[in-house]
């Protein structure tokens, strides 16, 4: 395994322009994890800006339900609503410490975007926030939040009109600017060093984790449970736990309308490996390797691809890859809204509907950490609109 | 399909330049997007630039995710795609186009190796005599790039204008046929001007490689033909042919003539 790679996945499959900045960035990166001040002033924005640490709250008539301990991380507790902001705390800081004044992201869902933008106007940097017409129209309210703060939020029009082609545009800015702007990746993807440094950034909610199931359940979790799009979120719970090899690692990817339906965004369920956005990862693709179209009720799950982490993860067994479907997700919305008080991202509630369907898994004294990956408030409009009110 | 012997393939872009290089000319390299604007036009596209006096084409494997590529290029891709177009149908068309001069494909890496290990073996037996892999670059993949360097095709690589000195080094030494110089920051699309740091950028890479070097990226009409001609060994041109082939081939003909005759007279 080199730096670049995860097994044989990952790797720096960019446009010869980019090169010189990955390196750029390999060695901001390393220079800043060396040096006690960027650490400090990372920790310190942590705290006093987005609100860490996030609690882990004892989910007791939810885990009754299912038969076991559930313990919710609570990355919707972050400034900005979701874990998303983990990350562009420290992609920033990294940036201002390179000179790069011009900040380029993807969003999706939007909550990448919303908290690239707040740091943005934090640290007064100019922002472009690329976004899916599609999506813009899905998280409408998220998009009105990034222009309050002061962002540039460009429509793409290109192929589905999701984070795919965001993603790709975004790429395409960087490739254009890349001498006075930084791509803030939202996720564990694209080429290396940023599948590991948004791993490192978002590791926070598996080190606080870890400490707190121990203080507060006196063990660690049997499993843990996070949702998967593009993966951060999980990659970030997932850090804390991954040298304890009793604790299973479960990631719930989007099977939408079914996976037998061609309308799903399950990569490492159902895709196979494929380059794109720069790595070598498990994809949703032809026999001609061109990628399909994701789907989920998701904004954030809705990506064709996965981090390549995660792949190594699959392949190595270390990980356990599951999906559940966009009626189960709605499903798990409501489960956990009217149980625990607690509306949750319909990215989280996947994890949410899968931890339900696997009633009987545990035993009572069991303990199960599931990542609260971001909260729901983004998502009710949609639903409304839809009519839909979950059981 | 008759197949061309292992090596003579990649011989051909060599020969290629080299014959230009005796006679003093600056290879006139249009690119199309396979499929564009249907795959039937493709092979009369090909046709009508080999006639309007291209030296090399490059043909374009249509991508669903092109992220280096403008607006012009993605549009053509897309609708490629739509006519099911795929790496196999692309050495189809490539077959049934005879061309007499060489013919390097450009690709996206996942559409190569979706392909699988008899592609390159496929390509040239097609006629096909090099290929660019965009997503690609020098040292990322040491294994797909042996692969890719090894076999019977052309292995061209590309620079940037952010391309460091040694990094130039070291990509000359791992390509064939040419180096396909990225005249500036961003993604394909037709410009109209040369751009300030290109004479220099150029003038390093001279130092780095031996190889003959193709600029790319932004040209569209004689002008910058005639300059950019001047400093290197060939001009790619591609979103303006594709532009102008999805107004006509004879569009695109007549463009290609008055790029060859602005390389000719510089």
């Amino acid at each position: 395994m080199t730096a670049t790679r995860f097994g044989a996945y990952g790797g720096q499959y960019v446009p010869e322009t980019l090169m010189p900045a990955l390196e750029e960035l390999e060695v901001a990166l390393a220079a800043a994890q060396a040096d006690p001040a960027f650490t400090a002033e990372l920790d310190h924005l942590l705290a006093e800006y987005v609100g860490r640490p996030t609690p882990l709250t004892s989910a007791p008539r939810f885990g009754e339900r299912i038969g076991a301990r559930v313990w919710l991380k609570r990355e919707d507790l972050n400034h900005t609503g979701a874990h998303k902001i983990n990350n562009t705390v420290g992609q920033a800081l990294l940036a201002v410490r390179m000179g790069k004044r011009r900040i380029i992201a993807e969003t999706g869902a939007g909550q990448h975007g919303v908290a690239t933008a707040t740091i943005c106007a934090r640290f007064g940097l100019a922002c472009v926030v690329y976004m899916g017409e599609e999506d813009m129209r899905r998280q409408a309210l998220n998009v009105y939040r990034m222009h309050l703060l002061g962002a540039k939020v460009v429509p793409v029009t290109s192929g589905t009109r999701t984070l795919k082609d965001a993603t790709t545009e975004a790429i395409r800015d960087w490739v254009t600017n890349v001498r006075d702007s930084h791509y803030i990746i939202g996720s564990v993807v694209g080429p290396a060093p940023y599948p590991r440094m948004v791993r490192e950034f978002q590791s926070v909610i598996g080190r606080e984790a870890r400490a707190q199931v121990l203080a507060q359940a006196g063990a660690l979790p049997r499993t843990v449970v996070a949702c998967v799009g593009g993966g951060s979120n999980a990659a970030g719970i997932f850090a804390g736990f991954v040298d304890d090899q009793g604790v299973e690692l479960v990631g719930v990817e989007a099977a939408g309308r079914g996976l037998e339906s061609g309308h799903h965004s399950a990569s490492l369920t159902s895709g196979r490996p494929g380059v794109l956005h720069g790595s070598l990862s498990y994809l949703l693709q032809d026999e001609h390797g061109q990628v399909h179209p994701a789907h989920s009720i998701s904004a954030g799950l809705d990506y064709p691809g996965v981090g390549p982490e995660h792949a190594w993860w699959k392949d190595s067994g270390r990980g356990t890859y599951v999906a559940v479907t966009d009626d189960e997700a709605i499903a798990g919305l409501g489960l956990l809204s009217r149980l625990e008080g607690i509306i949750p991202a319909l990215e989280t509630a996947h994890a949410i509907a899968w931890m339900d369907a696997s009633r009987g898994r545990w035993t009572p004294d069991e303990n199960v950490v599931v990542c609260v990956s971001g909260r729901g408030d983004k998502d009710v409009a949609q639903l409304s609109e839809s009519g839909i009110l979950p059981a | 399909m008759a197949s061309t012997s292992a090596t003579t393939s990649s011989d051909a872009l060599r020969e290629r330049f080299a014959a230009l290089a005796r006679q003093g000319r600056k290879a006139l390299v249009p690119y199309i997007t396979a499929g564009h604007p249907s795959p039937v036009l493709s092979i009369t596209l090909l046709r009508a630039l080999e006639e309007a006096g291209a030296d090399v084409v490059e043909v374009g494997v249509p991508f669903s995710d092109p992220m280096a590529d403008g607006p012009v290029i993605q549009a053509s891709s897309q609708s490629a795609l739509a006519q099911g177009m795929t790496f196999a149908r692309t050495l189809d068309l490539v077959h049934e186009a005879r061309l007499g001069v060489p013919v390097v494909l450009f690709s996206y890496l996942n559409p190569v190796i979706a392909a699988g290990p008899g592609a390159l073996e496929r390509a040239a037996a097609a006629g096909c005599h090099g290929i660019l892999v965009t997503d690609l670059p020098v040292g990322v993949d040491p294994e797909r790039e042996h692969w890719l360097g090894s076999g019977p095709l052309a292995f061209v690589r590309l620079v940037a204008p952010t391309t460091p000195d040694e990094r130039m080094r070291e990509i000359g030494s791992h390509g064939s046929g040419f180096v396909y110089l990225i005249s500036r920051l961003g993604v394909t699309g037709a410009r109209d001007d040369v751009p300030d740091e290109l004479p220099s950028t150029l003038g390093r890479l001279r130092r780095a490689t031996s190889l003959p070097i193709c600029v790319g990226f932004g040209i569209s009409n004689a002008d910058q033909a005639r300059r950019i001609g001047a400093l290197a060994d060939g001009i790619v041109v591609g979103s303006a042919i594709v532009r102008a082939a999805g107004e006509g081939i004879p569009v695109a003909a007549r463009l290609a003539s008055e790029l060859r005759r602005a390389l000719d007279a510089g």
